[in-house]
């Protein structure tokens, strides 16, 4: 006999699959998109640590990379934490789809 | 063989849970159960069980230490009433929904306000919905041996959810009773090992627990644990047959007392039905045919078994220990629903009785069946919800 769709589900929706949540794509939700500009960036890596969807990537020196917009929910907490080069900030939050 | 003992409802289930041995424990006390679990944490400082005591700082967090425990993949239990149940309520549903086997006895005591610690089963009641099986005990035997069937209930792998052993506050829990306790040996055999399901201290396999799923699959999520509960009867049973073989006591969904021949029946849980059952007996030796139905598993409720079982009465008292504000009573819109079921519709009625540990004496049965007596005769109820036993 088939099963019914709702009998294939895992028991307790307990997820089985580690890591599964990075197919959860959750850049759609965003409505302000986090800009850099390199030139004020020190480096300081604030944004890497604080962002709290992992959505900043560094290099494999650890030096402060592109956004990975897939992830990012446009928070801006990262924008806010960013201390920039003497008060020019190195993020800046912008209205997405402008 | 067992022994013999002469124990309150409270000590014999923590004689219950000292023989399973659970893994973990939290628990925070409340009365009446806290003697309960004071006598179980003895076990635990005196080194007769290998159980993990944790004691939390309130009942919500008992409950959530518990569903970490159970997710791990432990064994848990702990126990409470009243106002406890009531604070652990947004997690009771986390236990079931997530499919953990805990288990839980409720000493059954009123919910404030007024304060009161006496036993009713108005918070046994409040968690009719949350997913747990749900069974009431009348006396401390029941207790005790519902407890143990409790723990194979709840790990059958077709069930997997979490289930409170229900008994009443003081009436059962302080009461001192003739109990016969099961062997440490046959206790341990007969609930066996335990098995976790996905647990995640299996590192190998790692998970999560309790993800946010929205409008694409809860429906579903909800179907499945629909299906769960209608599969738990037929586990109960089988769990029942296997403790009769042990013990020669026999459960069931319910029990019922003189109920084949009756032509009027009450429907009553807990300790109430033993006084029930001594007035019923009186009246039948003056030729009056009424019989009892007291139900054991109340969530599931097995609404066409009890179709079944009073299909030829004519009239039903449902005594409910507890008030559904405003609505009918909860054991009497269970038994509407299943009377719904029957072809012959008998007359039912409801009366509240014994809130906040009232007691319920035998002139309320008396009051009860010279009710139905003549309710059964004319087939009229004159009022459908009504409070007994309240001072006029
Ligand atoms: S806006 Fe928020 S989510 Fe996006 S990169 Fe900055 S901190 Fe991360
Ligand atoms: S917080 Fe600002 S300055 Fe620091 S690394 Fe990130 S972008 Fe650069």
């Amino acid at each position: 006999m088939s099963k019914k769709f709702w009998e294939t589900l895992p028991q307790g929706s307990v997820v089985l699959e580690a890591g599964s949540s990075a197919k959860f794509k959750t850049g759609g939700w965003r409505s302000m998109r986090p800009r850099w500009i390199e030139e004020n960036c020190i480096q300081c890596m604030f944004c890497w640590m604080y962002c709290p969807d992992m959505a900043i990537k560094a290099t494999a020196e650890g030096k402060r990379a592109e956004f990975n917009y897939d992830y990012c929910k446009g928070c801006g907490i990262c924008a806010l934490e960013c201390p920039g080069k003497k008060g020019n900030k190195a993020i800046v939050m912008e209205e997405e789809g402008k | 063989m067992g022994k013999i003992v002469a124990v309150t409802g409270n000590e014999a289930c923590a004689q219950a849970l000292k023989q399973i041995n659970p893994d973990v424990c939290a628990a925070y006390p409340i009365t009446p159960a806290t003697d309960l679990m004071q006598r179980f944490s003895s076990f635990v400082n005196d080194g007769k069980v290998d159980t993990e005591l944790v004691l939390v700082e309130s009942e919500h967090s008992a409950m959530s230490a518990c569903i970490g425990a159970a997710a791990a993949g432990g064994r848990v239990a702990t126990a409470t009433s009243s106002q406890g149940l009531a604070l652990m309520w947004e997690m009771l549903y986390i236990a079931a929904g997530t499919r953990l086997p805990i288990v839980m006895p409720l000493v059954n005591r009123a919910l404030s306000a007024p304060l009161n610690i006496h036993g009713d089963h108005s918070d046994g009641m409040g968690a009719r919905d949350t997913g747990w099986l749900q069974f009431y005990s009348e006396n401390a035997q029941e207790a005790y041996d519902n407890l143990i069937q409790a723990f194979r209930i709840a790990e059958h792998l077709d069930v997997r959810l979490p289930v409170m052993v229900c008994m009443d506050g003081f009436i059962v829990s302080h009461s001192i009773e003739r109990v016969e306790y099961i062997d440490d040996a046959d206790v341990k055999k007969f609930v066996g090992k335990f098995v976790p399901v996905h647990p995640l201290l299996d590192l190998d396999k790692p998970k999560s627990y309790g993800p946010l799923i929205l409008t694409d699959l809860y429906h579903e999520y909800k179907r499945a644990q629909h299906e769960v509960m209608t599969k738990a009867p037929r586990v109960v049973l089988e769990v029942a047959a296997d403790f009769e073989k042990m013990t020669g006591r026999k459960y069931g969904l319910f029990e019922t007392y003189r109920l084949e021949d009756a032509e009027m029946a009450i429907v009553v849980m807990s300790s109430a039905a033993g006084t029930t059952k001594d007035i019923i007996d009186r009246y039948r030796d003056k030729g009056v045919r009424i019989g009892l139905l007291k139900p054991r598993m109340f969530r599931p409720f097995p609404f066409a078994e009890m179709a079944d079982a009073l299909k030829h009465v004519k009239a039903i008292a449902v005594l409910d220990r507890a008030d559904s504000f405003g609505g009918m009573g909860p054991l009497y819109s269970e038994v509407a629903g299943a009377v719904m079921q029957m072809d012959s519709k008998p007359a039912v009625t409801n009366k509240i009785f014994g809130l906040g540990g009232r007691d319920y004496l035998p002139d309320q049965a008396e009051y009860v069946i010279d009710e139905l007596i003549t309710i059964a005769k004319t087939g009229k109820v004159k009022t459908v919800k009504e409070y007994i036993g309240v001072r006029e």
